[in-house]
């Protein structure tokens, strides 16, 4: 099993949200988040006073997933989220352990 | 002439036969002169009556709108400004005085600035309020009840202390904020409102020493709470990371609408101070709405020349200057000298706040002094500069007949005039104020710790917070 986490512009959610639907990936967590990587933020003035915001909104999405599913899980995200311009997002997979369905004790792959 | 000899040879024909008649005609013509003698009277108090009614539900109306722009008004303008651990603290300081200066205002407040005292403060005779009933007081506003007049400045004496607290925003105590103005309310606001608007005080425009003209409170509010201000934030200091840290206002959404709610009131804070729903009434009225608007636009032109682009919050500071430049003009200049006096405020306060905070470095939180007590010297000075006595005349020789006002009539060393109000309330803001911070702080000590200054206002000083969206 393997834990996909995809730091994505807010406005790109619900495109990224139906393309996993429709790839049969059905669980996923979705996170307010704020960040950047490459990208410049920008300038607020209040009063004469400059403020330079560089942290910007994100949403983080997590998904578990069988190693089977990797691959549409990505090629779903990424065809959703990209634009070909700095402040697409990333996405970091890593291993899980274990998963349960905490309604009916069920663990493993069955319970994703 | 054709016409008068006509008339003279009528009445002269008529008048034979009525001399024939003289004797009962002139029995019934008396009974006639009684009855429309009655009828003129009945008809005067009926008009003074009607007068006295439209008098009255104008000036509770103002009453109300005053109080409106402490509470929310002003809650909201500054609460919005501050960072959101802060909102509430702020927004309690408004209504601290709300509740604290009513209390103060009753048992001793009304009778200290409107008594008849000497040239600088009131009396007690009316402590409790006694010999303050339902009849008008003449000496003041005669069409109303002395109540009506009462409950009204009441509300100029809750906000003008309520201002204040834009200056310290963040980093006061909250039981040392209440004591401090507390006794703030006494010992500058109600000298400062007798001086200027009381029986026999010095300032007061009919009578006075030195005449001066502040129809609303330009030196009696602005002046007075801005000078303050500026004195606290410095004796207090800054606040904990400035001017380095990011302390952005945390909903500029809230303090719109306090900013509008402001612009509302001060309808009741200018137009109310005629005492009464007259045309002077309407001309307070007109120069303050065009005064607020051509501000809102001069601060905006202001600042969309030198950062590119106008900012919500520029609009609604620009529109709160004009408000307090033209407070103390309102009932005595012509509308367009109102659109001058705004324009100019617009952007003479711009550049107090955008270049000279900057220069001198004190850090006042929410540009107290910048808006009101620059804002309230600008105003102060114009109204020397465009007083008409066409609009009121308010200055009248010994027959009754109109002097020039202001300057625009000719009257320049009204300007001087002007000059000594502003420089009494700049130096009774000054000293009292010094004072009372040094007494204050030694007795319970006036700044955050600055753990309590991290965490906030709303937790450290009343264990709550403004929002918790979560829950």
């Amino acid at each position: 099993m393997l834990k996909i986490e995809a730091v994505l512009q807010p406005s790109k959610l619900d495109a990224v949200k139906d393309a996993l639907l429709e790839a049969g990936i059905e669980g996923m967590t979705i996170l307010e988040a704020r960040g950047h990587g490459r990208q410049k933020g920008h300038t607020e003035f209040y009063r004469g006073r400059e403020y330079t915001v560089d942290l910007l909104p994100k949403i983080k999405i997590e998904l578990v997933v069988t190693d089977d599913q990797k691959e549409k899980a990505l090629q779903a995200i990424i065809g959703a989220a990209r634009t070909g311009r700095i402040g697409d997002g990333k996405i970091f997979i890593s291993g899980v352990d274990d998963a349960i369905r905490i309604r009916n004790d069920e663990r493993g792959e069955a319970a994703i | 002439m054709h016409c008068g000899m006509k008339l003279s040879f009528l009445s002269a024909i008529l008048g034979i036969p009525s001399l024939a008649l003289a004797q009962p005609a002139a029995q019934d013509t008396q009974a006639q002169i009684a009855a429309l003698q009655q009828a003129v009277k009945s008809a005067q108090a009926a008009s003074a009556s009607a007068q006295s009614a439209g008098d009255n539900a104008w000036m509770l109306t103002s009453a109300a709108l005053v109080l409106l722009m402490t509470g929310p008004g002003l809650a909201l303008f500054y609460g919005g400004l501050v960072r959101k651990k802060n909102v509430l603290g702020t927004m309690m300081q408004s209504f601290a005085m709300m509740g604290l200066v009513t209390i103060i205002w009753a048992v001793a407040g009304y009778s200290l600035a409107f008594g008849p005292g000497n040239l600088f403060i009131g009396d007690f005779q009316h402590l409790f309020l006694r010999g303050v009933g339902l009849a008008p007081n003449p000496a003041y506003a005669p069409t109303i009840p002395e109540q009506t007049f009462m409950i009204y400045q009441l509300m100029f004496a809750i906000i003008t202390p309520a201002l204040i607290t834009g200056a310290f925003a963040e980093r006061m105590k909250f039981s040392a904020m209440a004591l401090f103005l507390s006794l703030w309310s006494l010992i500058v606001y109600c000298p400062m409102a007798h001086m200027v608007w009381g029986v026999g005080g010095l300032l007061n425009a009919s009578g006075g020493h030195i005449p001066s003209l502040d129809f609303a409170g330009g030196t009696v509010v602005h002046i007075t709470s801005g000078v303050s201000a500026l004195v606290t934030c410095i004796y207090l200091g800054k606040r904990a990371g400035y001017p380095y840290t990011k302390m952005q206002p945390h909903s500029m959404v809230i303090s719109f609408i306090g900013a509008c709610l402001l612009w509302v009131g001060w309808f009741g804070f200018n137009a109310g101070s005629a005492l009464g729903s007259s045309s002077l009434a309407t001309s307070a009225f007109v120069n303050t709405h065009f005064a607020a608007a051509a501000a809102a636009v001069g601060w905006s032109i202001a600042e969309w020349i030198r950062n590119g682009k106008p900012t919500a919050l520029g609009a609604i500071s620009g529109a709160v200057a004009g408000l307090v430049a033209i407070t103390p003009a309102s009932g005595f200049v012509q509308p367009m000298s109102a659109l001058a006096i705004g324009f100019l405020a617009g952007f003479f306060c711009f550049f107090m706040v955008f270049i000279v905070k900057g220069f001198f470095g004190y850090d006042d939180s929410l540009d107290a002094f910048g808006v009101h007590g620059a804002g309230g010297t600008l105003g102060a000075l114009l109204t020397g500069l465009f007083a008409a006595s066409v609009i009121n005349p308010v200055f009248k020789d010994a027959a009754g007949n109109p002097l020039p006002s202001g300057a625009i009539d000719g009257h320049w060393s009204q300007m001087l005039n002007q000059l000594a109000g502003v420089a009494i309330s700049w130096s009774i803001s000054i000293v009292g104020t010094l004072a009372l911070l040094f007494v204050v702080d030694k007795f319970v000590g006036l700044r955050l710790s600055p753990e309590q200054e991290a965490e906030g206002l709303d937790l450290s000083q009343h264990n709550e917070e403004g929002y918790d969206l979560n829950s």
